[in-house]
Order: C-alpha cells, then structure tokens, then sequence
C-alpha cells in the first residue's frame, strides 16, 4: 500500500452563517484546501464529500467545477468526516488515484439531533417514550464513569473550561467566550451529571483536505505529513451505546477502542508517541472517557491530569487545541476534517496563538457518535 | 369519567395483567437476549428468536435524568412549561438483559449504582377517554 500525504487542508469557520448554503461553505472549504497544497480542482482526480443534512454533497461540483470526475457521497454519523478521509486516502493507498479530496459540510438547526429511532433498528415507542436522545447516553455513560473511577463534577468543568479557552484564541471557532468552572457547574443540568455549557451544539461549516501519493507530494513539499493510519469500526454486541433500547449482560469495549488499536498498530507508533490530540468532546465526559479508551492514560487518572492541566496548550498532552467540539459545535459531515485541519495546524507550527511549543511532530484524531461507531486518524512529519 | 388503560405500544408488556411483564426474546442458538422482540438475533443473525417474558426486578447499571423536553418524536404531551423531567436508568434484569427504562425516580440524590428496582406500569399521557399507559421502574 502506498504512502499518503496531506498536501492541504481548508477550514469554513464552525457557527451560524445565515442564510449561506452548506454547499457553499463547502466550496468555500476546498477553495482554502486547494490554495494551501498549491493545486487547483482541475488536479483533483476523485473526491468524497459528507455530509448529514445535504443528500448530495457532489453538488459542491457546480461551485468547484463540474470536471466530470468521481464524487462519491457518504454519510456515517459522527464518523462521517473520519469515513470521508479514509475513503479517499485508501483510493490513493491502493494505486487508483494520485490526488483526491475529502470535504464535509454541514448546516443544523439548533438543540439536540433528533431523527426517527426506526431507522436506528429501534422501535417508534423508544422516541415517543423519551428514550431516543444522544445526550441521555452520554449522561448515561459518564456518570457510571464517575461513579467507577472518581471524576469529579469539578474535572467535567475544567474540561469545558479548557476547550472554551482554546476556543477564544481560534478565529474559526464558534464559541468564543471564555468561562469560568463556577459559570459551567452553574449553568442548567440537563443529563445528570452533564451540564449546559459542558454540551457543544450542533451548528454550521464546512472543511476538507487534500490528499495525495508520496510520490506526487514531492512536486509541492519538502516537509510532507504523512496519513499514518485510518481505522473505523463499529459497537460490539453487547455493548451499550448510544440508542440501546437493550444490551447484554457482559460489557463490552467501546468501539473507540478497537479503531485505535487499529490506527497505532498501522502507524506503528502508541500513545507515548503522539504529541497532539483531538477527541470527540460532544460533552467534556466524553472528552475524559475517551482519553482513557485512546490510550492516554488509565481509567481514573484524568481527575488528576485535569487538575494539572496536561492537557492544556502547553501541557504535556495537549487535547482539542482549536477547542474541540465543545466551542466549535458539531456540522458532523465536517467536523473530523476540521480536527485534521487543526492537527496539520499544529505540525506546520502554523497554529498561531494557540501553537503547542515542542515542535510537534505527531497528531491523533478520534470521533464517535451515533449508533456506536468511532474513526481514528494518526498524522505525522 | 372513567378512563381506560391503553398501553402505548403493542407487544412492549403483557396487558392487561396482574402481574405485567416486559416483552423480550432470546436467541435459541447464542442464547442472547433483546428487548424489545426483533426479528432476528443481534449476535449470531439467526431467525429463530423466541419470545422471552422478562423479569420485573433488577437493579440500576447506570443512570441519568432528561431536563429537557426532548423534540419529536416524543410523545409525553408536555409543555416547555409543564415538562419536569425524568430519570432514566439501565437496569440489569436479574443477570438476564439490560434494557433501558425511564425511571419513576429523578432526584440525584435518590438513585443509586446498583439500586433494586421494580417494573411497575405507569400513565404517560391522556387521549379522549382513554389513558396511554408506559413501563418505567421504581426503587424499592
Ligand atoms: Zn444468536
């Protein structure tokens, strides 16, 4: 299989645009990506593009340029973004393509996502019963995880706080405005222990990169980043996750787990290798949990990680620099794509305010969300 | 006026009944086991799922409440005014499945990992004459 490069990555700001399209925020997001790996469409060979909300995200085609190429549709849930990429990184990986894009774009009405439990393999009473919402999970979830291993509410805050604080130093972020850990453990409950603002919010924008051989890179870049790995995988019987109307006696991992196994064993790297990290924080519960299920520390060790702030800009695992989900909101088609964009940020050293010191050399992204599905991704120089 | 019981769904608990039960299956191949019935096992894919009554005890795996009116499809008939929310539980039927229920309790301070609870079957909203009845489970 060959080697696959990020050659350029182009970032829609995350928030509410009016009455701009998804689609055009998703132009708007391949024209950035296409100027930053010093290509133009014309050189794009095959491309995918997600989304949730747009059945046809190709329709951006009419924006970029209608070249007649291939332009395949996905959407995946949460792992949208992460399916995008490894879709097109494996068109490369195989030999079918030299260069392609990956683009997601999304544009969500505001509150929680809903949709009809049917087409989840659930029956209609679980939504009319009050049982169908992806937030009750993750209060679900967390809060065993509390109970389990020690968190604190006082962590839960400081990880909301952390990502609000990242957000205020990103232009293309949507919450902007720091806030306290008394401002968040104040703020309405909503899932037991889950509060108001520790929840990111579904909203607008778009993000796509370019991806290319090894071999073509070397026409643009003498510093390439490599896609090291990409893993998807799905829920395990018996599990519990999100929209389980039942689950089995035995727990099971999270799916999480098995696509990072996955990911370092491609890139033949671990944990103690990555030096920046972005994770699905739709709420900082998730955040915490899945810094144990990605490998950066033991079940229980965030309480004190958190108080330490390791995983602060400048700490010694810095987590969601550009400020994750929770200050950027979820347009899911896009928002995977947009923690490549940052982590490509990073190792370029083009962060700007937000730049982690160190010359960092290795980036981990994670997703997860409905039905139980989660996508890694490892870049490195 | 008196009204009459309606459950909300078919085929979610035995009703009428003295004793109701919920409604599960289990596959006769792997032996797992579902709530609601499907029609197929979600472990192995066979098709030969049995209907399998579930108990009315277990105790509480995991919890959370809902404090906000969840959008459609919900059908509790609540308000934004009138909505007080719920707890919601994963409860481990006696070492048989876990399911999740709405639990009739929602004070933080009295639900506990762990916890016995009962099924117990309980009005969810009210249509004409008619009183649409739903499971939940409730300390004890
Ligand atoms: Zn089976």
């Amino acid at each position: 299989m060959r080697d696959v490069v990020v050659l350029g990555v182009g970032l829609h700001p995350f928030g509410r645009f009016g009455a701009k399209s998804a689609i055009d925020m998703g132009a708007d997001a391949i024209r950035l990506a296409l100027g930053d790996a010093g290509i133009t469409w014309k050189d794009v060979q095959f491309a995918f593009g997600g989304s949730f909300e747009v059945d046809n995200p190709d329709a951006v085609l009419g924006r970029v340029g209608r070249t007649g190429i291939p332009f395949m549709d996905v959407y995946n849930g949460c792992a949208t973004a992460a399916t995008a990429l490894e879709m097109t990184a494996d068109g490369i990986r195989s030999g079918k393509y030299d260069i392609g894009v990956a683009v997601g774009m999304d544009k969500h009405s505001s509150g929680a996502f809903t949709s009809d439990p049917v087409h989840y393999g659930a029956p209609s009473w679980y939504g009319e019963a009050g049982l169908f919402l992806t937030t009750k999970f993750f209060g679900m979830k967390m809060n065993r995880y509390m109970h389990d291993f020690g968190i604190s509410h006082q962590t839960l805050a400081r990880v909301a706080a952390k990502n609000y604080a990242n957000g205020v130093l990103n232009p293309n972020a949507f919450r902007r405005k720091a806030l306290s850990e008394e401002q968040i453990l104040e703020s309405p409950m909503l899932n037991y222990p889950l509060r108001h603002y520790m929840f990111c919010t579904p909203d607008e924008g778009a993000a796509a990169v370019v991806l290319c051989s090894a071999e073509v890179a070397k026409r643009y870049t003498t510093d390439p980043i490599f896609l090291r790995a990409t893993a998807l995988r799905t829920r395990l019987a018996g599990a519990y996750e999100v929209h389980s109307s039942s689950a089995l006696i035995e727990d099971q991992p999270a799916p999480t787990v098995f696509a990072s196994r996955a990911a370092y064993e491609t890139a033949g790297i671990g944990p103690e290798d990555v030096d920046v990290v972005q994770l699905q924080d739709t709420d900082s519960g998730a955040e915490i949990i899945h810094m144990a299920e990605n490998g950066f520390c033991k079940d229980g060790e965030q309480e004190q990680m958190l108080a330490d702030g390791d995983t602060k800009i400048g700490g010694r695992i810095p987590v969601n620099t550009d400020g994750g989900l929770i200050a950027n909101g979820e347009p899911i088609g896009a928002s995977g794509l947009r923690q490549i964009h940052e982590l490509v940020r990073q190792l370029r050293g083009q962060a700007g305010e937000r730049q982690i010191p160190g010359n960092p050399k290795v980036g981990y992204s994670q997703l997860y969300g409905a039905p139980g599905t989660a996508g890694v991704s490892i870049i490195s120089r | 006026m008196v009204l009459t019981s309606v459950p909300f769904a078919e085929d979610v608990f035995t009703w009428p009944s003295d004793n109701p039960q919920l409604i599960g299956c289990r596959c006769p191949e792997c032996k797992a086991v579902f709530f609601p019935m499907q029609p197929s096992c979600g472990v192995c894919g066979s098709l030969e799922v049995e209907q399998l009554l579930l108990p009315t005890t277990g105790t509480i795996w995991a919890w959370t409440t809902q404090e906000f009116l969840p959008k459609a499809p919900y059908a509790g008939g609540e308000t934004p005014e009138t909505f007080k929310g719920f707890g919601v539980g994963v409860i481990d039927l006696e070492g048989v499945v876990r399911i999740e229920s709405r639990l009739t309790e929602s004070d933080p301070d009295k639900l506990k990992f762990g916890g016995k609870v009962e099924l117990v079957i309980v009005p969810f909203r009210t249509e004409g004459d008619k009183e649409i009845v739903s499971f939940a489970f409730k300390p004890v």
